[in-house]
């Protein structure tokens, strides 16, 4: 008896330290997507415009077409995405912890998050800033008029630091009502939990849109922060960070240059005069090669979804019920903020 | 004696395997060693993980300013408190949550668990039907569920509002809105410190006043006036000394501002559906151990009550639950600590206690998982050691003593 106990227990320690040691991530992500066939995007839980599931489950989006991107660049494939929908408090664990490739899911780029977290940011594909929402009926037409009013917001996001912030330099007081997913908050806001709901701009327009009569409710003028938004990888695979920065950068240039999901059949299929498109395109030069992916990288990206400014008429532009303009995420030559690095 | 005794046997290293005397310590050495090898290897692997990633052991994030806000808190908390204090707040709420919801799991256990014995058939039945319900479903979908039940039932704050409100408020007193239960708090004025005396001291003497009774009915076994006398002192002192202080004792009703109401007390919403729940379900569990306790006492005890002339209540009071606590202590504690420990799912309905704080907010600021996770433990660790002291002191005063 006391043997079989003894055997057991060596049993167990031997796969327990053997596990252990598998654990540990070998080789770089890249590889491992390449192998496995598929990428792993971590997206948020349901967010209408960024991510949201259509009527055969489908994942789409705003966020969701980064992840395609990123597929296409890597895989040639733009549907070879596994999405894993993680709330705001798990997301970096999730990554962190190995469980996803990169994460697509209107995360704010910021320092702490950026070098204590030892997250990568890959860039910036929303410039974003809080916004509060309330009913229309409470006649109120600034932040400031919130005295003792009890705010929806979302657990462990930045918007939460950024409400104890401006309400305390305000000198107002607040109920916080903490609140886990987006459309939880949606709830509890419709119920009267909370009379305020604040988080991104971008995502109170998502939720006002989603409700049933949007004209009862009225986002307040006030954008008490900067929100850059982004995808992001782990820190230390500078490679597989390359890869994921350069994607968000090949959307945003190919609409510069004018490369849409109608032309860029054509565009790739020969050189053209204009050297910059061939490079992007992979019809001159070896981006792709440099990058580690196939040379028609840029290609396959624009043919997933289009460009980045299709992508956001598709999913939030001003003829979707989300209704954002582009504002700060204008081209810079149009007066915004996106700015591609040149590829060359 | 020398000729009795064997000879010493001189230690061979293969007796470690084949005497039976040493067998047993070989092969627990063995495994000893082998489990500290094992625990050393997740360390190490752990250790090394945390190297690999960069990041150290530090608790110094407990000193920075937490930047949030919390509700509700029994402390005083600015966002520019610490993240300690931030973990404070949330280990009062989950001793607040505690405390309650063991008393009225208590409450509903003995009640439900006595009356399940009842000869009344549909009474018996009832009580059965709520003790399988609630046992045998998961206590989180309980919590979920009255959180929507509060949603759902109880009015939007906003309704209170305007010339002509589509909700009023119950008695000018209570107001039941989705935030939660607004009521009317006391007001200490100058003098009131007297009355909260006075009441303290008639509490006291109603103490002292059922021993006396008790001295009385076992020495001259006359029977002083029990329920009287006590409503008596629980109530004439204090109201007493409250006109005669010129009712410095106010009460604050709530009043409908801007967005909710201002003035009274709130009970946040997500208070009551957990407390709800919590006392629910650990209710169903002690009202089992009620039940078993009362059906170990054997029958003769209740027979031979009967037999001198006691009345049922009587019988169930002096007789049967005295003897049958000694039964009911011991499980009863360790259902305490299991509904402080399911208190930390309050973090589903956003009720900020140290699950909500520690181990939810500061550990997605500061991104310091594995201390945050450990610090947590260790709260819940000793939050229940203190009460299964507390717990056994008590079992240890009514056990059977031994004269």
């Amino acid at each position: 008896m006391k043997t079989n106990v003894f055997l057991g227990t060596l049993a167990v320690a031997g796969m327990t330290a053997g596990m252990a040691f598998a654990d540990g991530h070998g080789g770089s992500t890249l590889d491992v997507v390449k192998e496995r066939g598929s990428l792993k995007c971590g997206i948020s839980t349901g967010l209408v415009g960024f991510a949201s599931q259509d009527a055969n489950d489908e994942w789409e989006g705003f966020d969701v077409a980064v992840c395609r991107a990123v597929a296409a660049a890597v895989l040639g494939d733009p549907t070879a995405v596994e999405f894993r929908p993680v709330t705001n408090k798990e997301r970096f664990e999730v990554l962190n912890s190995g469980d996803i490739d990169m994460l697509s899911r209107n995360t704010t780029w910021t320092f702490s998050r950026d070098v204590d977290l030892k997250l990568e940011f890959a860039g910036v594909n929303y410039y974003d800033g809080q916004g509060f929402m309330v009913p229309k009926s409470l006649g109120v037409s600034s932040a400031k008029d919130l005295d003792g009013a009890p705010v929806c917001i979302q657990s462990g996001t930045t918007t939460e630091l950024n409400l104890a912030d401006f309400f305390r330099t305000n000198n107002i007081s607040y109920q916080p009502v903490s609140i886990t997913t987006a459309s939880e908050a949606q709830q509890a806001y419709l119920a009267g939990r909370c009379a305020v709901y604040t988080t991104d701009a971008s995502g109170l327009a998502a939720t006002r849109a989603s409700f049933e009569n949007p004209e009862d409710h009225v986002v307040l003028p006030e954008i008490i922060s900067k929100e850059p938004l982004g995808p992001l990888v782990r820190h230390g695979d500078n490679e597989w960070g390359d890869v994921v920065r350069w994607t968000l950068n090949a959307l945003i240039a190919a609409e510069e240059l004018g490369i849409t999901s109608a032309n860029v059949g054509e565009l790739s299929a020969a050189a053209t005069d204009n050297p910059e498109i061939n490079r992007l395109l992979g019809t001159e030069g070896n981006l792709g090669e440099q990058l580690g992916v196939a040379a028609d990288f840029g290609a396959k990206i624009i043919m997933a979804d289009g460009n980045y400014g299709e992508i956001f008429e598709k999913y939030i532009g001003e003829n979707t019920p989300i209704g954002l303009s582009r504002g700060l995420n204008a081209q810079w030559t149009d007066g915004g903020l996106l700015y591609a690095p040149p590829f060359r | 004696m020398s000729m009795v005794e064997a000879p010493p046997p001189g230690f061979k290293l293969s007796m470690l395997i084949n005497d039976s005397r040493y067998r047993g310590y070989t092969f627990q050495t063995i495994a000893f060693i082998a489990l500290m090898c094992l625990a050393a290897v997740m360390v190490m692997n752990a250790a090394a993980n945390l190297e690999r990633l960069g990041k150290d052991i530090s608790f110094d994030f407990l000193w920075q300013g937490a930047s949030y806000d919390i509700y509700p808190q029994l402390i005083p908390f600015e966002s520019t408190d610490t993240h300690f204090r931030a973990a404070m707040v949330g280990v009062l709420n989950t001793l607040l949550v505690a405390f309650f919801g063991c008393i009225a799991a208590t409450v509903i256990g003995v009640i439900a668990g006595v009356l399940r014995l009842s000869n009344n058939w549909l009474i018996a039945k009832v009580m059965a039907i709520y003790v399988e319900i609630f046992r045998n479903v998961p206590v989180l979908l309980w919590i979920l569920l009255i959180m929507q039940i509060v949603a759902i039932s109880f009015n939007n704050p906003l309704d209170y509002r305007g010339e002509d409100p589509t909700a009023t408020v119950v008695w000018g007193m209570f107001a039941f809105t989705t935030l939660g239960i607004y009521m009317p708090a006391p007001v200490w004025n100058p003098g009131s410190g007297v009355v909260v005396a006075v009441f303290i001291a008639s509490i006291i003497a109603m103490f002292f006043y059922s021993r006396y009774r008790k001295k009385v009915l076992f020495d001259t076994g006359r029977i002083l006036p029990g329920f009287p006398v006590m409503l008596g002192l629980f109530f004439v002192p204090a109201l007493l000394a409250f006109f005669i202080m010129g009712r410095p004792i106010g009460l604050d009703y709530p009043a409908m501002g801007a967005f909710t109401f201002s003035g009274g007390a709130l009970i946040g919403g997500p208070f009551i559906a957990l407390w709800l729940a919590l006392s629910l379900y650990t209710g169903a569990f002690i009202a089992e151990n009620v039940r078993a306790g009362i059906l170990a006492i054997s029958k003769g005890q209740t027979e031979a009550a009967s037999a001198l002339g006691l009345r049922p209540n009587r019988t169930m009071s002096l007789v049967v639950l005295p003897q049958a606590l000694r039964v009911i202590i011991p499980p009863v504690i360790s259902q305490y600590l299991n509904l402080t420990k399911n208190s930390s799912l309050a973090a589903f309905i956003g009720y900020q206690e140290i699950t909500g704080t520690l181990m939810g907010i500061t550990l997605n600021q500061t991104g310091r998982s594995f201390e945050a996770v450990l610090l947590g433990m260790l709260i819940y660790l000793l939050i229940s050691l203190a009460i299964s002291f507390m717990g056994n002191l008590y079992n240890a005063s009514v056990k059977l003593k031994e004269r």
